[in-house]
């Protein structure tokens, strides 16, 4: 049983596609050497910034013998065929085998193949796997047209049995295949050869090369907290750092600097934000919580332990911190003199998207919108319309035009500065969240209240002008909106009809006065492409489809959505999965099960008898046409459910509701079982559908039945 | 120069001296106002085609918005690229680009050097490679690339291109923080330079004038010029009628390219384009490199046949 040992040198691999390439190669050859017949015991790829590696253990020395049998024509049938045939399975006429299949005698040929040694199908696999490599991007160098992510070097690819390591023969875009490598570029640069996984592993070790990509992550992560700790600072965390900076490096030497006392006054986030995205360092906190360090990660060992590239990269950083200290200065400077008006000037110049106008206007729409919304979410209004005012504002701010992903937090440290309301800070920094499906969703409600304007103009803007996302096409991001829409009005549990706020808020703001003459365009912009009175049912009903979609994790089916959806007051999120919630708990009832079978039936007979009389049932049904007991049974039981179901309704109370809908079941059973709702007799006809009609009209107080499936 | 550079010259003479060895030829700047080396017909137009090229020079590169009023310490609207092409890339370009950073006394025991994934892409010129920006102890200090892509035209074979940001470059190098301090000759001299003595002058009046003086009806006006001429100048047939020749005139409509190039980013610092009309520009300029290439690949140069093209 040999071992197979894999391994692809290049240039530079890009830290993100490392873990994943490994993880490709292991596929690739694996399913490849199972598909020819091999098996093994066990395979494990590993990653560093210059090589992917692949230990195949315990694989069979080669494919087993196989015989294949290809059934071919009849026996009599043209010589001409039988030769045919006889060529095409590569044997003899003569050796080929009469059967009888049922339907006479039929010619088959038996095919032998020979097992083949695993050293060809090794070659065969790792060529096909080279050439198919799915890197999200590859390219050609010098002369050749071999793809690669990065110029390929070298290729080691071994099997190694009792008799020991064999070069597995191949050649691929002038590269032939060895039993060796290099090791680590500065500080083992000399070729040497392995004959097994375990002298790979230890050769390159001395060779200052970690193959591991975990065991490179586990040593920084080790070493920085322990010379944060002799220190006594504290390392912040940072998982998605870790795993990038330990691709970086194929022999990771920690480093901590100090931060200049001038940048220490940066808000944390800035100095964070800097050293991580430019520099990728990591950042130490002292016992305050202050951000007084970095730690960079280095690629080498050096005679004076790094001072030389401690200082380097400690001049680098400087730059940037002076570049942001710049910045935060003149935007202080700003807010001081003029408060958020002056670092917001000039907002009105920059397009927000060309028919909906600048962000000014924009911001003029939010405004507005925040100001309804408050009363609803618990939030003053002139908070919610301040907070909306100077939300983008920082837009406009030094920093953050260097530093985008800044974009709110830097508001909520200008508001601040300014001097407004703790609430109308918290708002700038918070109106943008949600962001993602896992991101945090506002709580206090200023925030809420500019959270839901801000997305809600964004959507009604674009519907208003026919921008829809369509298949995987979203450029605006429309869909995180109405998501992030939903999650607050759920996780809140706000009680906001929305259809008053989707329609296009710009015309509103101009009756308003609020917007100037930017507006005059986008408002005939909207007259002239006809913007349909239905775009706001439109939008409504993409909310709905979002919320099947962010429902679907809780385990509720679309169509329970849709029967909820149906009723009047969807735009009341929170009361369309309440219902909905209340109606898939009723479903799940044996009652509620068999109430729907019986509804529907109610529903049918009724449905077709109608379009046959070209009349509607719904003048109540008589008592005094009864003629079966189960018919009495029914009455009382519509009479009795009806004030309850009433009830239940007004205080919004779906379970309690849907229960009492469910306690029909038995009656409506009954009354199918002993009555005959078509009757020869026309009137008791008329009026057993009038007492179906009953059956319905209540059922679909509660929830659109006929929207179910199954 | 013999031991560590001690001016931005030295370290220039340093680059050059170091890539004629590795069998470049030196070449001069390109004589008009470019935004990067890469615009250099050097590497543009003879990154296309079969035809093998090695070449080495300091480019002048123009990026008015940068301007800073030669207040900022690394910030210039014009600044200095030295850029290596070489045609194909050769196997061990990695190692020859290290003993460049050697050469200009960067040791190699001592600092940290890292390829970090960058993926270039010129939109202008319809061009894309893949490769790193080189890092040294934290600092961006080259980039490298394998052009894959340029004026629309795959590379067969692939350049190897290295650009090293000069100023910044130096500035480590020297242990420079504010690039006017930077010597730019001998500091020893009786004449010392630095690199504000030679530029600072000129760093506030184009800042002055890239911002808020240069006249954009005329900026406007010479970008369609430039544009029309370059379409005007590949009309013309192959065939020369003066000299009965084959003379395809890729580099002359190519120049004008540049200068369409050019004039989009000064109207860009006048502030004058709007994010929807910046695409529309860019494409404009794009097309006109796309056609210049096509021209170039039916010159001599470019590895064409101009007989059969004429003949076509």
């Amino acid at each position: 049983m040999p071992d197979l040992l894999i391994e692809l040198l290049s240039e530079e691999i890009p830290a993100r596609m490392q873990r994943r390439a490994a993880e490709d190669l292991k596929s690739l050859v694996t399913n490849g050497l199972v598909e020819a017949g091999l098996t093994y015991a066990g395979a494990a790829a590993f990653s560093t910034p210059r090589r992917l590696a692949l230990s195949v253990e315990g694989l069979t020395a080669s494919s087993p013998d196989t015989r294949e049998e290809r059934k071919g024509p009849r026996v009599g049938a043209p010589d001409k065929a039988v030769e045919g045939f006889a060529r095409g399975a590569g044997v003899e006429v003569s050796a080929l085998e009469k059967r009888d299949a049922g339907k006479g005698e039929v010619y088959f040929a038996v095919i032998a193949h020979k097992g083949r040694p695993a050293d060809a199908i090794v070659a065969e696999v790792l060529e096909r796997a080279i050439r198919d490599f799915p890197w999200p991007k590859s390219m050609r160098w010098g002369t050749g047209d071999l793809r690669w992510v990065r110029p390929l070097h070298g290729i080691l690819c071994i099997l190694t049995d009792e008799a020991g390591p064999r070069i597995v023969p191949m050649e691929i875009g002038g590269l032939a295949a060895g039993a060796g490598t290099i090791g680590h570029r500065f500080m083992g640069n000399e070729a040497f050869s392995v004959s097994s996984f375990e002298d790979y592993e230890a050769k390159l070790k001395r060779a200052h090369v970690i193959l591991r990509p975990e065991e490179r992550a586990e040593t920084i992560q080790h070493d920085a907290q322990t010379r944060a700790f002799a220190q006594g600072l504290e390392l912040v965390e940072d998982r998605g750092l870790l795993d990038e900076v330990s691709g970086l490096v194929e022999w990771p030497v920690v480093l901590m600097g100090e931060i200049g006392e001038e940048f220490l006054h940066l808000p944390p986030e800035v100095l964070q934000t800097s050293m991580k995205e430019h520099q990728k360092f990591f950042s130490v906190k002292d016992r305050q919580g202050r951000i007084s360090r970095f730690v960079t990660v280095a690629n080498i060992d050096t005679p004076d332990d790094g001072a030389t590239i401690l200082a380097g990269n400690g001049r680098v950083l400087a730059a940037r911190l002076a570049d942001a200290r710049f910045f935060w200065d003149n935007d202080l400077r700003k807010v001081k003199a003029g408060g958020m008006e002056a670092l917001g000037e000039g907002l009105e110049a920059v397009t927000f998207q060309s028919q909906l106008g600048s962000q000014a206007d924009r911001v003029g729409r939010i405004a507005a919108l925040a100001r309804s919304i408050a009363p609803q979410v618990g939030a003053e209004a002139d908070e919610a319309e301040q907070a909306a005012r100077i939300a983008k504002v920082d837009l406009r701010s030094e920093m953050v035009g260097e530093f985008p992903e800044l974009q709110g937090l830097m508001g909520r440290y200008y508001a601040a500065e300014a001097g407004l309301p703790a609430a109308v800070a918290q708002a700038a920094e918070e109106h943008y969240r949600p962001l993602g499906p896992s991101d945090a969703v506002p709580e206090a409600p200023v925030s809420i209240a500019v959270a839901l304007a801000d997305k809600l103009d964004t959507l009604a803007g674009f519907w208003a002008i026919d921008e829809k996302p369509t298949g995987s096409k979203d450029p605006f991001a429309l869909r995180r909106a109405a998501l992030g829409v939903i999650r607050l009005v759920l996780a809140n549990g706000l009680r906001l009809p929305l259809l008053p706020h989707l329609a296009y808020t710009g015309l509103r703001a101009t009756e308003e006065g609020e917007v100037a003459a930017a507006h005059d365009a986008v408002v005939e912009a909207q007259q002239g492409t006809q913007a349909q009175p239905d775009a706001a049912a439109d939008l409504l009903g993409f909310f709905h489809d979002r919320l099947k979609v962010h429902l679907k994790g809780e385990g509720l089916r679309h169509d329970v959505i849709d029967a909820a959806a149906a009723m009047p007051g969807s735009d009341d999120l929170w009361l369309l999965v309440a219902r909905a919630q209340a109606l898939a708990g009723v479903l799940k009832t044996d009652d509620g099960e068999n109430l729907l079978q019986g509804f529907r039936r109610a529903n049918n007979i009724l449905t077709q008898a109608e379009t046959q009389d070209g009349v509607e049932y719904a003048f109540g049904a008589d008592r005094k046409f009864i003629e079966d007991p189960a018919e009495t049974v029914l009455f009382d039981a519509l009479d009795a459910a009806q004030p309850k179901i009433d009830e239940a309704m007004g205080r919004e109370d779906f379970a309690g509701a849907m229960a009492a809908m469910a306690g029909l079941r038995g009656p409506i059973d009954g009354f199918f079982e002993a009555v005959q709702v078509n009757s020869e007799n026309q009137i008791l006809r008329r009026n057993r559908l009038n007492l179906l009609s009953r059956i319905r009209t209540l059922c679909l107080s509660v929830a659109d039945l006929t929207r179910l499936e199954g | 120069m013999t031991g560590k550079p001690r001016s931005f010259q030295d370290i220039i003479l340093a680059l050059q001296a170091y890539w004629a060895r590795q069998g470049c030829a030196v070449l001069q700047p390109y004589d008009m106002e470019v935004g990067a080396g890469t615009f250099h017909p050097a590497t543009t137009l003879r990154s296309l085609g079969p035809n093998p090229w090695a070449a080495a020079y300091v480019q002048p590169s123009r990026r008015p918005t940068d301007g800073r009023y030669g207040d900022s310490p690394n910030r210039l609207q014009h600044y200095y690229q030295f850029q290596v092409l070489i045609k194909p890339s050769p196997p061990d370009l990695q190692a020859l680009y290290l003993g460049s950073l050697e050469a200009i006394g960067i040791d190699m025991a001592l600092h940290d050097i890292r390829f970090v994934e960058d993926d270039w892409e010129s939109p202008t010129l319809g061009a894309w490679g893949l490769g790193w920006e080189v890092w040294c102890d934290g600092m961006e200090v080259s980039q490298f690339t394998y052009f894959q892509q340029v004026g629309g035209h795959d590379c067969r074979p692939v350049s190897g291109e290295l650009t090293y940001g000069l100023e910044r470059l130096a500035m480590y190098v020297l242990g420079m923080d504010h690039v006017m301090e930077m010597p730019f000759n001998d500091p020893q001299t009786p004449m010392p330079l630095t690199y504000g003595d030679v530029f600072r002058q000129a760093e506030r009046e184009y800042a002055r004038w890239n911002f808020d003086v240069a006249d954009t009806p005329t900026l406007l006006r010479h970008f369609e010029d430039a544009e029309a001429e370059c379409a005007r100048i590949l009309e013309q047939p192959a065939t020369d009628p003066r000299t009965g020749r084959q003379i395809v005139m890729a580099q002359p409509a190519y120049d004008q390219c540049i200068k369409a190039s050019h004039l989009f980013n000064l109207l860009d610092a006048r502030g004058v384009i709007s994010v929807t009309e910046r695409q529309a520009y860019i494409g404009r300029v794009r097309a006109l490199a796309k056609a210049c290439a096509d021209a170039f690949l039916l010159t001599e140069a470019g590895g064409g046949a101009p007989e059969a093209a004429a003949a076509s």
